[in-house]
């Protein structure tokens, strides 16, 4: 095991499977030699060249549209949009060919694309470079939504994800690129479609993406302090999505909260808490609560920021309240 | 300084490339005039754009293209993807919805694809294939594969970003990619002299990309012939991108939906008269081919149309049990455990 931090971690996956497949190119807007705004690809250009890891223009139409041509046609390339904010520009290329040129063709293509982005809140950017978006994600049929919230999770996840056949939009929370965490030696691949459960509790279950795990974990030592003994789930794939796991937690605990970064309207929570009323709504002893962003654009100044993301604070008292 | 229409080559296009040319343009015509006349019968649901008119452009890059070289169209995509080789009958039948369609009924007319053919697919977001052809070039530079990507757009599709975008990537990554405009002269109702900044919408902008600009006749086998030979072997030979605008005019409305009322009649006479299949039709009798050999290759292609038709007909619907397949590589649609 060695401890890297989140930005490391994602340039270590994608180190590992451009050795492993001399298919696998890189591109993106100051990936190369910059090593990326985030500095979360660095020493890539150095080691896999010009060729394999290439600066574009300020051009995300032209660099979503020419990997999914490649995509199309044999190779398997990782599209770096800088800030997720930026996927507007962009989202004719993900939401309407990327995502359904496989299945308006009924299967003639397969395209092997993997789109990092930086993802999220926290960095006091404003509201054209903070937003969480993996709901716009998610609501695109034919795209695969990960969000991983740890080191080893970024490595491995993002290492899955170049190896998939189909398209996957992978985000990358900002407010995580400086954590560090243990990584495991030697290659390290996760499997997309598994949540994972970071803490067991029998009280309540708590289900968190990317960046508010945690601070569901935060929140969950507290409430054990407060005599709550709470399990959270690390969703980690939006699609495909663990029902199982997150069923399983549910019915044992009877009670579930999810939160997210995402604004509220249409986060994948509210899905979640229509498929758990759906299919286990005997199993409740208590309402389904979402804790999120208000349904507003992300505003810059600390103080508004942080008041407008959940916060442990928040996850504390809203699960506390509601079980009382 | 605007683009001037260059000359027909001085070559000479060869007897059974010419042929070939004729027996393409015929076929691909006729294809759309019964495609038309399904409408009519209201067999054929939802839109459909032809391209009855712009044969030419179709036929002459088909024929100049390798069989493993890359086609990229939009949804008035018919002919680029039959000119590949597709199957007529698979084609006739994706417009009809049936389940022996080419895209089981999944995609329709704007989306005909034959991979197998190098027909990479008909986009129909105007511009997008753009960039998407330029990837697939990147992918054949990189796989030192020595495969061109051709990408086929209208007039209107040089006034959105991803043309722009598309040309600047080729360009600076000296892609085998080709570039070709056909400029209908209308984009959907509104001709596009009346919104575009210079007269030539590609060919003017070709100097903003370091690139010479093409202007051709689209009407003119001989002359796409040509240019498509030229402009691919440049490609193929590392010379990098091109950029072609071929004039043409479609012969009907923008789709099913438009009898094309905006057209000032002396204009639409003036086309009609250059006409690719009939103009093409009195070269090959005036180059000493014999009227019995052109008559041969019409009832041909008339006969490969009518059969297309039939076994379209016979086809069943969709099969309603396709819906949730194919969104993954694993054949399925699954999003959950």
């Amino acid at each position: 095991m060695a401890e890297l931090s989140f930005r490391e971690a994602i340039a270590a996956g994608i180190a590992q499977e451009m050795e492993r497949d001399p298919m696998v190119y890189f591109i993106g807007e100051d990936v190369g030699a910059a090593g990326g705004v985030f500095k979360a690809t660095v020493g890539l250009f150095e080691r896999f060249g010009p060729d394999r890891v290439r600066d574009t223009p300020i051009s995300e139409q032209a660099i979503i549209g020419a990997a999914m041509g490649a995509a199309m046609t044999g190779l398997r390339p990782i599209a770096e949009i800088m800030f997720s904010d930026f996927l507007a520009t962009c989202w004719d290329m993900i939401a309407n060919q990327v995502a359904k040129t496989r299945y308006m063709t009924d299967g003639q293509v397969s395209i092997p694309l993997v789109i990092r982005t930086a993802n999220g809140g926290g960095t006091r950017f404003g509201a054209q470079h903070s937003q969480s978006l993996e709901n716009w994600a998610m609501a695109v049929p034919g795209l695969k939504v990960v969000a991983p919230s740890t080191p080893a999770d970024a490595k491995g996840l993002l290492a899955a994800a170049i190896r998939d056949p189909d398209p996957v939009i992978f985000f990358e929370q900002k407010s995580l690129y400086g954590v560090k965490g243990e990584v495991p030696d030697g290659e390290h691949v996760e499997r997309l479609g598994e949540a994972k459960v970071r803490r067991d509790g029998n009280d309540c279950t708590i289900v968190a993406l990317a960046a508010m795990v945690p601070k569901a974990m935060q929140a969950a030592e507290q409430l054990a302090a407060d005599g709550i003994q709470a399990t959270v789930v690390d969703v980690r794939s939006l699609v495909p999505l663990d029902t199982q796991t997150i069923l399983r937690e549910v019915v044992k605990t009877g009670r579930l909260f999810t939160v997210e970064e995402n604004p509220r309207l249409c986060g994948w929570g509210a899905e979640l808490a229509s498929i758990v009323a759906d299919e286990c709504f005997d199993d409740l002893d208590g309402p389904i609560v979402r804790i999120t962003t208000p349904h507003v654009p992300l505003p810059a100044a600390d103080v508004l920021e942080d008041a407008a993301m959940p916060s442990v604070e928040r996850i504390r008292q809203t699960v506390r309240s509601s079980m009382r | 300084m605007s683009a001037r229409v260059e000359k027909p080559p001085a070559a000479e296009v060869d007897r059974p490339t010419r042929l070939r040319l004729y027996q393409l343009m015929v076929e691909l015509r006729d294809f759309e005039q019964r495609a038309y006349e399904l409408f009519l019968e209201n067999l054929v649901r939802g839109t459909s754009h032809l391209a009855l008119g712009q044969e030419a452009i179709s036929a002459g890059y088909a024929v100049a293209m390798r069989a493993d070289d890359y086609t990229f169209c939009t949804y008035r995509g018919h002919g680029h993807t039959l000119a590949r080789g597709a199957s007529m009958a698979a084609a006739m039948a994706e417009l009809l919805g049936r389940g022996n369609g080419m895209l089981h009924g999944k995609g329709g007319s704007m989306h005909l694809t034959d991979v197998k053919h190098g027909a990479m697919g008909s986009y129909a977001i105007v511009g997008a294939h753009l960039p998407i052809a330029a990837g697939a070039a990147w992918s054949a530079q990189v796989r030192k594969s020595g495969q061109v990507a051709v990408c086929f757009f209208g007039d209107g599709t040089t006034n959105i970003g991803a043309f722009h975008e598309a040309l600047n990537l080729a360009v600076i990554w000296k892609l085998p990619v080709v570039f070709v405009c056909e400029n209908n002269q209308y984009m959907e109702y509104t001709p596009i002299r009346s919104v575009t900044a210079v007269e030539h919408p590609a060919a003017d902008r070709a100097s903003a990309y370091g690139l010479e600009p093409i202007l051709v006749d689209g009407n003119d086998a001989d002359v796409m012939y040509e240019t498509a030979r030229q402009t691919i072997d440049t490609a193929r030979t590392g010379g990098g991108p091109s950029l072609v605008e071929a004039l043409t005019y479609r012969h009907g409305g923008h789709s099913r939906a438009d009898p094309a009322k905006y057209r000032p009649d002396a204009e639409v006479r003036e086309w009609l008269s250059r006409d690719p299949v009939t103009r093409y039709r009195e070269r090959l009798l005036a180059a000493g081919i014999g009227e019995a050999e052109v008559n041969e290759i019409e009832t041909r292609a008339q006969q490969k149309v009518d059969a297309a038709t039939e076994e379209a007909r016979k086809g069943a619907p969709a099969a309603v049990d396709g819906i949730e397949r194919q969104v993954w590589s694993d054949g399925g649609a699954a999003w959950r455990n």
